[in-house]
């Protein structure tokens, strides 16, 4: 019988996937935004995971919610990557300390 | 029964070996290949747990838009890759153990609540509403109560999209852009110039 518990624990492998991602791929933000979209994907399996097993379907909207926040923030994301590469011509996160952040 | 469990199980663990690929991988091109896979055997999951709007939601938006997003800059940025996977074993073992740390702590506490917690008291899987679609469901929860928060949602995805174009658009200097106005002004005056031209001597451009 697959119970709660199999989705929460499936949500938590691939939530620490995506902060070990973050972690070995320090210098490459494309891999470290696929990162963050398996997080977001994560949490998304919680979310729906509870929603269902506890009968209210508010945490599936919420789900939906975070979609929507995840797809806009690959957009940006992704618009801010094509403009520092081609203002620097390359995407090392190491480089990106121009403002001295 | 058997058979869910099974379907729960493939999937499952396509799921994570997916996403292990996805941070392990050489090439971000297979990266994002996996990507993709991480998300369509996740939405699998959704299917089997009763989330089928959900399911068609991610394949749509996540496979269909923002996995090709992430293809596309891939494919069109001219990166070296092999530089930025540099420290990459460095930062593996102290990762892993974190990562390791991490999944065990988050399993005890998911386990203790469902099985001892808030949720220890959950029969199983259920619709919401039993007897409509849950594409039904969603939409009378969802077009009522938080029809403000999907407005402000739907505000979130033109901020982006305004963003997005603002931050990539570009004026190159030198292009040749059509002005309908300046055209559909012109008038025989403005349009014609007349010349006298000395016979021997050419008009210069």
């Amino acid at each position: 019988m697959i119970g709660l518990t199999h989705y929460l624990t499936l949500a938590a492998m691939l939530f620490t996937i995506g902060v070990f991602g973050i972690f070995v791929n320090r210098k490459n933000i494309i891999v470290i935004l696929m990162s963050i979209e398996l997080i977001l994907l994560a949490v998304n399996i919680n979310l729906v995971a509870f929603s269902v097993y506890l009968h209210d379907v508010v945490g599936q909207i919420f789900a939906m919610f975070v979609l929507t926040v995840a797809a806009a923030e690959a957009a940006v994301g992704l618009a801010i990557l094509v403009t520092f590469f081609r203002n620097r011509g390359d995407i090392a996160v190491d480089d990106a300390s121009v403002m001295k952040g | 029964m058997a058979l869910q469990a099974i379907a729960f199980y493939l999937m499952a663990t396509v799921t994570v070996l997916a996403a292990l690929a996805v941070v392990l991988a050489r090439n971000p091109v297979h990266s994002v290949l996996f990507l993709i896979t991480a998300f369509f055997s996740a939405a699998g999951l959704f299917v089997l747990i009763g989330a089928e709007f959900l399911a068609m939601l991610l394949v749509v938006v996540y496979v269909g838009a923002v996995a090709v997003l992430f293809l596309f800059v891939v494919m069109m940025l001219d990166v070296d890759f092999v530089a930025l996977r540099q420290g990459f074993a460095r930062y593996l073992p102290i990762g892993g153990v974190v990562a390791g740390i991490l999944t065990i702590e988050m399993i005890v506490v998911a386990t203790m609540i469902a099985t001892k917690g808030a949720a220890s008291r959950v029969s199983g899987p259920q619709a919401a509403l039993p007897d409509v679609t849950n594409a039904e469901t969603i939409g009378r929860v969802l077009y009522t109560d938080y029809v403000y928060f999907f407005q402000a949602a739907g505000l979130v995805l033109l901020v982006a999209m305004i963003g997005a174009i603002v931050l990539t658009l570009r004026h190159k200097p030198g292009v040749r852009r059509q002005d309908v106005s300046a055209q559909t002004a012109r008038n025989p005056k403005s349009g014609m110039r007349m010349v006298d031209i000395q016979p021997g001597a050419g008009e210069g451009e």
